[in-house]
C-alpha cells in the first residue's frame, strides 16, 4: 500500500512526548517525495492512455493513485506544521538561544523560521510598554513577592545579574534573588 | 505536556477531519472492509492473492473483498458506488450496538480499534441506511461511559492509572488526561505549590542531554 513512509513520519512525531522535537527526518521526507513523484508519473502516463487509447477503465486506478498523492501531501504538511508548532513553543519555554542538542534536530529551513519568529516577537515586544518595551515571555504567572529564595542544586560558580553584581552559586547554598533575574537562572536549569 | 505547544486538535467527531491534525491522520489510517464494484487495473500487486494476473492488466478484480484504510475508502467512494461499496465494520453493526446498549462500560474500546468514536463518526460519510442507528449508538455509548471516566479521572491522584485507561478509546483517554491535569493543578494549588517557580518541563527534559554536550 502507498503512503507507509508518510505514516511513519506522522507516528514518529505523535510518539514524541510532551511536545518534544525529534530530529528532522530528512531521509524519510525524501522517500515520501520520491513516492509522490513515481505516483504522479504513473498517473500522467495512464491519463494519456485513457484519453488517447480509449482506456476508460484506468480511471479507478488513476483515482487510487491520486488519493495516495493527496494523502502523502497531507502527512508531510502536517508533519512539517506540527514541528513548527513545537519549535515555536521552544521560543516561549526555552528562550531565544537554543542549546546545540536542539539545533541539530532542526533543518536549516526550520532554523530560519525560528529566527524570523524570534525577530517578529522581539519587534512586537519592543513596541509595548513605552520606551523600554516589555518582555512578555517572562513572568507568565503573577509573582507573590519581590524576592525569591533559590536553592542551588549544583555548583555553578559566579552568576552575574543585569546590574553588574555577581552572585556565587554553590551547591546547596540558598540565595535571595530579585524576581526579575530568576528567569535567566531558570534557563540554566 | 509542554505548556506552549498547542497541537492541532482532532475534528473527527464533527463533520470533517482536521487536515493538519496528527490524531485524525492516525485515525483515518484504520481499515474497513470494502467491495470493489469495478476492476482496478495495474494495482493487483498490492493484493497478490486476489490479483487477476497479467491477462487482466494485473487488475484487482471486480467483486473483491478488501480491507482499505479509511482515507482511501473515502477518496474512492461516491454515492453511485462506481468504484467501491463499503461494509460496516462489526462493532458498528446491529449485534455490537445491542451489546453497547445493554452495558456500555464493559467493552474494551481500545481493542475495538482505538478510535471508536472518531472513526464511527467519519463512517457516516458512506451513507449507510443504518446511519441514524450508528450515530445514536455512538452517542449513547459515550453517555453510558462518561460518568465512570469523569469519576476515575477526578479521584485517581498520584497513582498508577493504567488499569483505568486500558479499555478507553483515544478520545476518552484524552478526556481522562484533561481530568487528571485539572486534578493535579488543583491539588498543587491547595498545597500552595502554585506560587512556586519550577523550570519548565521542556527545559528539564533537555537538561539530560545538556550534560553530554558539556562533556564534549
Amino acid at each position: 500500500m502507498f503512503c507507509e513512509k508518510a505514516m511513519e513520519l506522522v507516528r514518529e512525531l505523535h510518539r514524541a512526548p510532551e511536545g518534544q522535537l525529534p530530529a528532522f527526518n530528512e531521509d524519510g521526507l525524501r522517500q515520501v517525495l520520491e513516492e509522490m513523484k513515481a505516483l504522479y508519473e504513473q498517473n500522467q502516463s495512464d491519463v494519456n492512455e485513457a484519453k488517447s487509447g480509449g482506456r476508460g477503465d484506468l480511471i479507478p486506478t488513476i483515482k487510487f493513485r491520486h488519493c495516495s498523492l493527496l494523502r502523502n501531501r497531507r502527512c508531510t504538511v502536517a508533519y512539517l506544521y506540527d514541528r513548527l508548532l513545537r519549535i515555536r513553543a521552544l521560543r516561549w519555554e526555552y528562550g531565544s538561544v537554543l542549546p546545540n542538542a536542539l539545533r541539530f534536530h532542526m533543518s536549516a529551513e526550520e532554523m530560519e523560521w525560528f529566527n524570523h519568529y524570534k525577530k517578529s516577537l522581539a519587534t512586537y515586544m519592543r513596541s509595548l510598554g513605552g520606551d523600554e518595551g516589555l518582555d512578555i515571555t517572562q513572568d507568565m504567572k503573577p509573582p507573590k513577592s519581590l524576592y525569591i529564595e533559590v536553592r542551588c542544586l549544583k555548583d555553578y560558580g559566579e552568576f552575574e545579574v543585569d546590574d553588574g553584581t555577581s552572585v556565587l552559586l554553590k551547591k546547596n547554598s540558598q540565595v535571595f534573588l530579585v524576581l526579575r533575574y530568576l528567569k535567566s537562572c531558570k534557563s540554566l536549569a | 505536556m509542554s505548556e506552549a505547544y498547542f497541537r492541532v486538535e482532532s475534528g473527527a467527531l464533527g463533520p470533517e477531519e482536521n487536515f493538519l491534525s496528527l490524531d485524525d491522520i492516525l485515525m483515518s489510517h484504520e481499515k474497513l472492509p470494502v467491495h470493489t464494484e469495478t476492476p482496478i487495473p495495474r494495482l493487483g500487486t498490492f493484493f497478490l492473492d486476489r490479483s487477476g494476473g497479467a491477462e487482466s492488466d494485473n487488475a484487482i478484480p471486480e467483486g473483491s473483498k478488501l480491507e482499505l484504510p479509511l482515507w482511501l475508502a473515502k477518496g474512492l467512494f461516491d454515492n453511485k458506488r462506481r468504484i467501491l461499496s463499503v461494509e460496516l465494520p462489526k462493532i458498528y453493526q446491529e449485534g455490537w450496538r445491542t451489546v453497547f446498549s445493554a452495558d456500555a462500560n464493559v467493552v474494551d474500546l481500545h481493542k475495538m480499534g482505538p478510535h471508536f468514536y472518531g472513526f464511527g463518526s467519519q463512517l457516516l460519510h458512506f451513507d449507510s441506511p443504518e446511519n441514524a442507528d450508528i450515530s445514536q449508538s455512538l452517542l449513547q455509548t459515550f453517555i453510558g461511559r462518561f460518568r465512570r471516566i469523569m469519576d476515575s479521572s477526578q479521584n485517581a491522584y498520584n497513582e498508577d492509572t493504567s488499569a483505568l485507561v486500558a479499555r478507553l478509546d483515544e478520545m476518552e483517554r484524552g478526556l481522562f488526561q484533561t481530568g487528571q491535569k485539572g486534578l493535579n493543578d488543583f491539588q498543587g494549588w491547595e498545597k500552595g505549590q502554585a506560587s512556586q517557580i519550577t523550570a519548565s518541563s521542556l527545559v528539564q527534559n533537555y537538561k539530560k542531554r545538556k550534560f553530554t554536550d558539556m562533556e564534549d
